[in-house]
């Protein structure tokens, strides 16, 4: 699994593309959105949480197409469900290479896009830590959407379609922890509903995502 | 003679053939003297006016909205356990008749909002977990569409509704963290403390089982249709060859 989990990491870093690409895509929606709404900035660090979800989410959805599709065109998805390795193993080592690649890049660059947003000092630490923790749940729910349609020839939109409405929940939890720490309120509340979304995603979908796996091979 | 009989689609036909015309006929008396009787013979409520016979609209329309997803889920459960074809074709039947609803019942509660709260939509719980459900039903339906083999599509489609079932309760509860609602608390329940006031009451049961028959006899009839359809081309593909 480590090695798999390396193996892929090589992949996304020297095959050019996917590593950086979801972050700038990341970088552009969230700075398109002064343009959008107009360069107040007190306007805009009222809705700085919620663009930064929306951008995580969508550089999120970009990536996820490739999680399965190389893997799966030329045959080296057969071989990890022969291999020893169960399958579960595999969908989580994929989605813990997806989210190191875009999820934790993004964590990253957050606090820089949250201070061009009009967001002060501390309150960029709890978009920072909502992100953090939100992050990897859209991670398993995306590879779990990338197992579903992972044999077809077109399906990118589709998996839009799959895979927004299961990101609701973190969102919501994650935005909310987000703005409630930005405006004082207390967030303990909604961080810990943030990270049981989180838990209970990486605990339920591997088994989830490996059975359509499966039957995707078939 | 068991329940499971009917998995075999000829029997199911058969039977589903049979009791198809009276649930039918008795969902439409149902619905229609139900709305009548609420229409007609009721009294305006005294806060609401006339624009309280929307309830007998909505709230049945909702209630099968929500009790589809449920049934699809229990179909999708029973076909990945028991690979009954049938199991897995009712619970592609219900989809389409549960997004009907959800959009009946967005529908008719905006029409309701709009005089009694002033605004046709409000990022109220009940209201975006309905608008939450419908986005769960497009996705549903839109796998069933894309895969072609019908087993894996009814796979892929069963693992979906119960992993979107859990994702779709967690919302709701999202919903109810993220915003305090405005929607009133249900207007019915198994206790009789919270029920709406009688004369409304008896009419909406009336409409509301008149829905349920409604809702059954489409699914039996959307299934018996794909039943039938794929006999067709299993037909026309035995002609090829």
């Amino acid at each position: 699994m480590i090695a798999l989990i390396f193996r892929d990491l090589r992949i996304a870093i020297r095959v050019g593309g996917g590593f950086g690409l979801s972050l700038a895509f990341f970088f552009i929606i969230v700075i398109f959105f002064p343009f959008a709404i107009g360069p107040n900035l007190e306007l805009l660090s009222k809705v700085a949480p919620g663009t930064l979800w929306i951008g995580a989410l969508l550089a999120c959805l970009l990536s996820l197409e490739r999680i399965f599709a190389l893997d799966f065109e030329d045959g080296t998805l057969d071989l990890l469900a022969t291999s020893p390795l169960p399958l579960e193993g595999v969908v989580m080592a994929k989605a813990l290479v997806h989210w190191l690649t875009t999820g934790l890049p993004l964590v990253f660059i957050s606090p820089f896009l949250g201070i061009l947003l009009g967001l002060q000092n501390i309150s960029v630490l709890f978009l920072v830590m909502s992100l953090l923790l939100g992050t990897p749940a859209l991670s398993i729910i995306g590879t779990f959407g990338a197992a579903l349609t992972a044999g077809m020839k077109r399906g990118g939109l589709l998996l839009s379609l799959l895979v927004l409405p299961l990101y609701i929940p973190t969102l919501i939890f994650g935005a909310e922890a987000a703005r409630r720490g930005i405006e004082g309120f207390e967030i303990q509340s909604s961080i810990l509903l943030l990270l049981g979304v989180t838990l209970l995603s990486w605990a339920i979908l591997p088994f989830a995502a490996a059975s359509v796996l499966r039957i995707n091979l078939r | 003679m068991s329940f499971w009989e009917y998995a075999n689609p000829v029997k199911f036909l058969k039977l589903s053939g049979t009791v198809l015309p009276y649930f039918s006929v008795f969902a439409a008396l149902m619905i229609i003297s139900g709305l009548c009787w609420g229409f007609f013979f009721t009294p305006d409520d005294y806060k609401q006016g006339a624009t309280v016979k929307i309830l007998y609209v909505h709230v049945p329309a909702a209630f099968v909205a929500i009790n589809a997803w449920f049934m699809m889920l229990i179909a999708s459960i029973i076909w990945l356990v028991r690979r009954h074809h049938v199991s897995a074709l009712a619970a592609k039947a219900a989809a389409p008749i549960g997004v009907a609803m959800t959009i009946i019942g967005l529908v008719t509660g905006a029409l309701w909002g709009q005089p009694m709260w002033g605004t046709w939509w409000e990022w109220d719980p009940k209201l975006t977990s309905f608008l939450i459900l419908f986005l769960f039903y497009i996705g549903y339906i839109a796998l069933w569409s894309a895969v072609e083999d019908p087993d894996s599509a009814a796979d892929l489609t069963s693992i979906l509704c119960i992993v979107g079932s859990v994702f779709a309760v967690l919302s709701r509860y999202a919903t109810v963290f993220w915003n305090q609602g405005l929607h009133q608390d249900a207007s019915l329940s198994v206790d009789k403390e919270e029920h709406v006031a009688d004369v409304f009451y008896y009419p909406l049961l009336v409409v509301m089982a008149g829905f349920v028959l409604l809702f059954i006899a489409l699914v039996l009839l959307n299934t018996r249709s794909e039943i039938m359809t794929r006999r067709a081309s299993a037909l026309v593909a035995r002609r090829k060859v």
